[in-house]
């Protein structure tokens, strides 16, 4: 019998392992997100937090270490409009390296950040003119002057801000995307995107405005926004009316107008209440050669060629098992839950999550959908060890048994604690290794 | 000497030495702006010796501290002994070079090339050079991006056989492949082109020149069009003709709109540059194609261009294929581009003469005139003496004085500003009748708007007219208003009469002076406004010194002084506010002299 995990292992979990019923608002991870080389892995939580973990270069295999960890955002308060503004990380992106230190962008709803992180050498002065000067008999003649010696005393990695970008954004922002040409990113929010110049924090050009003259005139909002991977003049955006918009900013200063719209005609058949709300797009990025665009929406995982707008290549059905349950869903606030998704390093697998902790790693060849489960649950088979799955048998707890229950629990909906959701994950670029934010804690996922 | 001299002498250089690796930022930066003391105090040796090494190796991690830094080497020479030891000055420079934030890589680039130019040839082969191999081919992007900035300044000090490395190394930073380096590349290569000799511009620089225009990256593509207005120089009609023309093209027509706004802001130059053939058999229509860009950053580029091309090419032409394209933009739907076409439309009237301009740019002045912005009535007003040489004054008002009548009293009170700012221009072309006629009241009204600077503003227009049409005529014209305001019950108006009165005594007579100035100023200082008084005192300060001057022509003003202006002043500073008293007693130690 062929391996239903496909492979796919547990490898690693950090956070808080016990199972303490009251999580801590701030300990949830909102952001994951690995660099391109996959030596290192960001994420951000709702406290404000970004914590780095470094590749484990004397294990076998891929672990992580923990590396640093930074306040990048606090809670501030708008006064002019009475608004709170939280501090939780929205989504943190990598920039390309320039020296040996490593640099991201972080943000919350209204201000992005750019960080440097670097390994900085302490040095205590050992020697200086006014501590030295009573031996030296006072500063009568200039050869007794002397230049500060400095001596290593302790290295430490520091992070600081090195630019802070704000001011811009009127809503919230949803997405961060850094250009290929190294010198520009641009920021999302609902119904803007604008670009910046890494260098230049005061200043930033509206590229796309869909605000209505009139706000009782919106449809539709942005949801999400990326830069094409090698073409530094187009990007694309989503909306929540289930459409991806690619625009080249070569045409014109103002984005208005897309040069392609990808959009799949909806079935009137199904349409609903909800049908709005579910094509609504999470998240969406392009595939690493820059050909393919992935979106999720609430219930599909799409992929769609470039060169094809009017539907997707390839539909995979997330959540059909939760189409009957919307009412609910839509009651508890589950059905606006933005799940992201994620391309494999070579584009060949895709990666979303969803609920009681489940999530889908779907291979594109083969069309094998693998479903895993990241909770306590995993690290404590491991843990338990080898021997029961080699033993299986009816009790159910051996690995090859687990999974085979596994794609019925998936199913089972009355089953599914809706609080446990897998909403961020990273695919390390070069090798099969996921990692994933499961309320809490971080967990990391290997193909061996 | 007595020792405790010597102390005290040399302490605060020891400070400022400690400071150097001081906590506190701000003292480290201040220690770093002091550098030249430091070293003037350990003397060559030392500084060579000790102190740059000292500043290579504890680099500091504030870049404000670097950038300082950096600036500070480029005027170092003297102090490590002079040009011989310049060179030691490299290595410090080098590192910062390399650092990641931009503005001190570039002022590291500057420096070193002030230094370049006093080096000796030996210099420039043994150190030099090998820093700029060395920064080209740096692991990280920050060296090879400063690396672009250091070929141009040496080239032509270099030996021909390093000048030949120089290109090659050149070549590998045009075809790097961070964006960021070709984009160094780019924006350097024009300086290198304008050193490099002519025979290797086709075989060296025309290459790295072609694969950069063609990058894929619009960034680094609108970046050489700079390059290409240096090559086109540096080359004959005939060679331009047959390698440029083509890349020409594409830049011309380019994908990118940054790239056709790059085109379009230089559309002159690069005229002046690839010379009338290819501005014939090219340009001409290249240029009407980006007037009538789709973009509108690219028309306003493009519109601020057209009286300068318009110079290139034969009047005929400019009629034909010019003049229609001028006319569509006066009506564009951007005003920025219909604001910078005002600007520059004015220019086009002495190249087509006077006829042409009353037939065809009249009606387009009279448009933009009656534009629906401000900005773009104000710009065509701006230029108007430019017409006003080619047409005449009488033509131009009759149409002009309704639209500036208008703005006048526009909402915004900064184009009621610029027009307050463009009234003496126009006083002087007007000539007295017209403008006592038209605008006289108009000027006076102002003196009474409710915004502080047009107020102020007013007042300095009512100076420039004086100047242009002569003390008499504000004799007549102003003074009279004046004098009404001065018993305005509302006290800003009393306080703009003040402020008037010292802006016109600059250019008043004897007469005026004795006749309107002092009066008016000494009634005020009975005011019961504080605020009224202390002005007085202020404006009498300045009015003392001018009366002076003209004593001696008239002995009444000199009498003047000591009757109304003194008692005046002594009765203010006697007065019960304290901004009153001080502001009297400035005033009387100037009338003590």
């Amino acid at each position: 019998m062929a391996d239903q995990d496909n492979g796919w292992k547990f490898a690693q979990c950090f956070g808080d392992k016990g199972d303490v019923e009251e999580v801590t608002e701030a300990d949830i991870i909102s952001a994951v997100e690995f660099d391109e080389t996959g030596d290192y892995l960001a994420t951000g939580d709702k406290g404000g937090r970004v914590v780095l973990f470094e590749r484990n270069e004397g294990k076998k295999g891929c672990e992580y270490k923990f590396y640093t960890e930074f306040q990048s955002h606090e809670p501030e308060f708008d006064y002019l409009k009475s608004l709170e503004i939280e501090e939780k990380i929205n989504k943190i992106r990598w920039c390309k390296r320039q020296n040996s230190a490593h640099f991201l962008l972080s943000t919350n709803d209204k201000t992005i950040k750019l960080w440097k992180i670097f390994e900085k050498s302490i040095k205590v002065i050992s020697e200086s003119n006014l501590q030295d000067a009573a031996g030296m008999g006072g500063f009568t003649d200039a050869h007794n002057l002397k230049l500060p010696k400095l001596v290593h005393h302790d290295t430490m990695i520091a992070a600081i801000p090195r630019k802070i970008y704000q001011n811009a954004h009127t809503y919230h922002i949803n997405s961060i995307s850094v250009n290929s040409d190294g010198e520009t990113y641009l920021s999302a929010d609902d119904l803007r995107i604008n670009l910046w110049n890494l260098n230049i924090s005061d200043q930033s050009f509206n590229v796309v405005d869909i605000k209505p003259v009139n706000m009782e005139e919106l449809t539709e909002v942005i949801t999400a926004a990326e830069f094409h991977p090698t073409h530094c003049n187009l990007f694309m955006y989503s909306s929540s009316k289930g459409t991806i918009k690619l625009n080249d900013m070569r045409m014109s200063a103002l984005c208005d107008q897309h040069s392609k719209l990808f959009e799949e005609e909806e079935d009137p058949q199904n349409k609903s209440f909800f049908s709005e709300i579910i094509s609504s797009i999470s998240d969406l990025k392009f595939s690493r050669d820059g050909r393919y665009i992935l979106s999720r929406d609430y219930l599909t995982l799409k992929v769609w060629d470039l060169n094809m707008e009017n539907r997707p290549v390839q539909t995979i059905a997330i959540h059909d098992h939760l189409r009957g349950k919307l009412c609910d869903l839509y009651e508890n606030d589950c059905i606006f839950d933005k799940f992201e998704c994620t391309f494999s390093g070579d584009g060949s697998n895709l990666l979303t999550g969803s609920y009681n902790n489940y999530f889908h790693i779907f291979d594109r060849n083969t069309k094998n959908d693998v479903i895993l489960q990241a909770d306590k649950s995993a690290f404590k088979a491991k843990r338990v060890g080898s021997t029961k799955n080699k033993v299986g048998g009816p009790a159910g707890n051996g690995k090859k048994a687990g999974t085979g229950n596994r794609k019925e629990d998936f199913a089972n909906v009355d089953a599914l604690d809706f609080t446990k959701k897998i909403l961020h994950a990273s695919w390390h670029p070069r090798e099969n290794t996921i990692a994933l934010a499961a309320t809490n804690n971080l967990f990391l996922f290997q193909q061996s | 000497m007595n020792p405790e001299e010597g102390d005290e002498a040399l302490y605060p250089i020891a400070v400022l030495i400690d400071e150097l690796k001081h906590d506190d930022v701000a003292l480290r930066l201040n220690a770093i702006r002091r550098l030249s003391t430091i070293a003037l105090a350990l003397g060559p040796d030392r500084t060579r010796e000790e102190l740059i090494p000292f500043l290579d190796e504890s680099i500091d991690d504030e870049d404000e501290v670097l950038l300082a830094l950096a600036e500070e080497l480029g005027a170092f020479v003297d102090y490590v002994g002079g040009p011989t030891f310049a060179h030691l000055l490299l290595a410090p420079l080098e590192t910062l070079a390399g650092v990641e934030e931009t503005v001190v890589r570039e002022k590291a680039v500057d420096s070193i090339g002030k230094i370049v130019a006093v080096l000796s040839q030996q210099q420039v082969e043994e150190s030099y050079i090998p820093m700029v191999k060395r920064l080209s081919a740096s692991d990280w992007f920050t060296g090879r991006t400063s690396a672009c900035g250091l070929y141009a300044p040496v080239y032509s000090l270099a030996l021909p056989q390093t000048q030949e490395l120089l290109r090659s190394l050149y070549s590998l930073l045009a075809n790097d492949d961070t964006p960021m380096v070709r984009r160094a590349a780019a924006t350097h290569l024009s300086k290198l082109t304008k050193k490099v000799q002519k025979e290797f511009i086709v075989s060296d620089i025309l290459p790295m020149f072609v694969k950069l225009a063609e990058d894929e990256q619009d960034s680094v593509r609108l970046l050489t069009v700079e390059d290409l207005i240096a090559v086109a120089e540096s080359l004959t009609t005939d060679e331009n003709k047959t390698h440029l023309l083509t890349i020409l093209q594409s830049l011309c027509y380019d994908k990118s709109w940054r790239v056709r706004y790059m085109v379009a802001d230089k559309y002159v130059q690069l005229g002046k540059a690839v010379g009338n053939d290819i501005v014939r058999e090219v340009l001409i229509s290249a240029y009407v194609r980006v007037l009538k860009d789709g973009e509108a950053e690219v028309r306003t580029a493009a519109a601020g261009q057209v009286p300068g091309f318009s110079l290139l090419i034969e009047p005929d032409t400019v009629l034909k294929e010019i003049l229609p394209c001028v006319k569509d933009l006066v009506t564009d739907t951007s005003q920025h581009v219909r604001a910078a076409l005002a600007t520059q439309i004015s220019g086009l009237a002495p190249i087509l003469g006077k006829d042409n301009t009353i037939e065809h740019l009249l009606p387009l002045f009279l448009q933009l005139l009656k534009d629906e912005t401000p900005e773009v009535r104000l710009n065509i007003i701006s230029k108007l003496d430019k017409v006003n040489e080619v047409i005449g004054i009488d033509l131009l008002s009759q149409s002009l004085l309704p639209a500036i009548v208008e703005l006048a009293e526009d909402k915004q009170w900064r184009v009621r500003l610029a027009i307050i700012e463009n009234i003496p221009l126009l006083a002087s072309q007007l000539g007295v009748e017209f403008f006592d006629e038209k605008l006289g009241n108009l000027c006076m009204s102002w003196l009474g708007d409710c915004v502080f600077s047009i107020r102020e503003a007013a007042t300095t227009n009512l100076r420039k007219l004086t100047e242009v049409f002569g003390v008499d005529w504000a004799k007549q014209a102003i003074v009279p208003k004046i004098l009404t305001m001065s018993t305005h019950q509302n006290y800003l108006f009393r306080m703009t009469t003040i402020f008037s009165i010292t802006t016109l005594s600059q250019v008043a007579n004897a007469d005026l002076l004795k006749e309107f100035i002092i009066p008016t100023v000494s009634t005020l200082a009975a005011d019961p406004i504080p605020n009224i008084r202390f002005n007085v005192a202020k404006s009498l300060e300045t009015v003392i010194p001018i009366v002076r001057k003209y004593a001696g022509q008239d002995p009444a003003l000199g009498g003047a002084l000591e009757e109304v202006v003194r008692p005046t002043l002594v009765k203010l500073s006697e007065d019960s506010d304290q901004d009153v008293r001080y502001y009297a007693q400035m005033a009387l130690r100037v009338l003590q002299g």
